[in-house]
């Protein structure tokens, strides 16, 4: 959510794609891999937070938690019951994976949300990475732990015989596009929903119609504080949805 | 080429489809990723899971605790109410046997002044027939000389043993 000024050069001017450039912190060069850009910037903010959540606020290690250790023992006990109900007793090695992928999610949007900032999780790039990441893991996970026999999650002994070849097929191509509704669907919501409160902010630009602006952003930001959980949320147990098939693949 | 077409679409289009910045994205993201998964399995997961499992132990203590402060209180009330009941009964006890100690003490007391009334009324008895007999006697000596005198009032002349026994005759009816 960059530059309020695009609204000051006067008239009608939309530039909602504008605030998810990437561009260099330090001067105008070119964007080698290892530029320290915005992204960069984002992402070390994001870990600033999460250590100060998860570490700095549960230092005194104290009996009777503090505001801020309560908060981080509120999302561990939150995400371990998750991992645990979901992917099961033996998804809980994976736990810590899991909680760095949602604490990652929830902090960058929620980061993304404040006036100004760059909201990461709205690349395809990064969700695309975090999808693929959870994509391989499960798919290793699966063969190592049951060998071929996790090829009998796309052979559903439930239907009759002759369907499950059918069946077979839908399911392959339903586990190769796991990664890609996870990583849209992610990477879409952030970005659509930062894209339509720009919108909104360059009709605000015409007196007449800004009260309505004014109302409609506060509206859709309302929406996206929730979106922002609620994605995270999803990205989550969707991995451990996915990890519960890699591990106990004939359920 | 590619690549030129692709900043070409960058500029006019999503910022999210110039492939340009991914490498950059990608090696930031593994970077955090890689922190976060550090920092995470190595302080804090483990930290917070000790924490919850402290507490859970603490609360279960206290809960044991509080579970054999309450068996105590139990008891104490049980021996206090068991100790109530026997000072009941030994007050009981204690009134019962006073009851009887007086009752008997009472009964021999009360034997003794029978006795003693008993005792007095026969002394009394003896001093009233005693009293009556001198009466009697005197009323008969009187009566003598009474009649003697009246007699003798008369003019006639009787002798004191015929007055006697007509005296003695009358007052025996």
């Amino acid at each position: 959510m960059a530059a309020e000024d695009k609204a000051a050069e006067g008239g009608l001017v939309f530039h909602p794609l504008e605030q998810f450039k990437v561009h260099p912190l330090f001067g105008d060069g070119p964007i080698h891999w290892y530029t320290p850009t915005n992204v960069t910037l984002w992402m070390a903010v994001a870990v600033l937070v999460i250590v100060l959540l998860m570490v700095v606020g549960g230092r005194s290690r104290a009996i009777i938690p503090g505001r801020v250790q309560s908060v981080g023992e509120l999302i561990y006990g939150f995400i371990y019951k998750m991992v645990e109900d979901v992917a099961g007793h033996d998804g809980v090695k994976f736990f810590p994976y899991i909680m760095t992928l949602f604490m990652f999610i929830i902090t960058a949007n929620y980061l993304g949300l404040i006036p100004m900032a760059f909201a990461t999780t709205s690349h395809i790039a990064v969700t695309a990475v975090l999808a693929l990441a959870v994509f391989f893991t499960v798919t290793i996970v699966g063969f190592v732990k049951n060998g071929t026999d996790f090829l009998g999650l796309f052979w559903v002994t439930a239907a009759p015989l002759p369907l499950r070849p059918i069946l077979a097929v839908i399911e392959l191509i339903s586990y190769f596009v796991r990664p890609v509704s996870h990583s849209i669907r992610l990477g879409g919501n952030v970005m659509a929903g930062h894209a339509v409160i720009k919108v909104f902010a360059g009709f605000a630009a015409i007196a007449l119609i800004s009260p309505v602006s004014v109302a409609a952003i506060t509206a859709i930001y309302g929406l996206e504080l929730m979106v922002a959980g609620i994605q995270a949320y999803v990205f989550t147990i969707l991995t451990c949805v996915y990890l519960k098939d890699a591990l106990h693949p004939h359920h | 080429m590619a690549a030129e077409a692709a900043a070409g679409a960058a500029e006019s289009g999503m910022p999210q489809l110039d492939i340009s910045t991914f490498p950059n994205q990608i090696f930031w993201l593994a970077v955090t990723m890689v922190v976060i998964y550090f920092v995470l399995s190595r302080i804090a997961l483990p930290r917070i899971a000790s924490v919850l499992a402290e507490r859970s132990g603490t609360i279960s203590n206290d809960i044991a605790a509080a579970e054999e402060l309450k068996q105590q209180a139990v008891a104490a009330e049980a021996a206090y109410e068991k100790a109530l009941r026997d000072a009941r009964a030994e007050a009981n006890r204690i009134i019962a046997a006073t009851k009887a100690e007086i009752q008997e003490e009472l009964a021999s007391e009360l034997k003794r002044a029978d006795a003693r009334i008993a005792e007095k009324a026969a002394e009394s008895e003896a001093a009233i027939a005693a009293i009556r007999a001198t009466a009697v006697e005197n009323v008969t000596a009187v009566a003598k000389d009474t009649a003697a005198e009246i007699v003798a009032a008369f003019g006639a002349k009787a002798d004191a043993a015929t007055i006697d026994q007509a005296i003695d005759a009358r007052m025996k009816e």
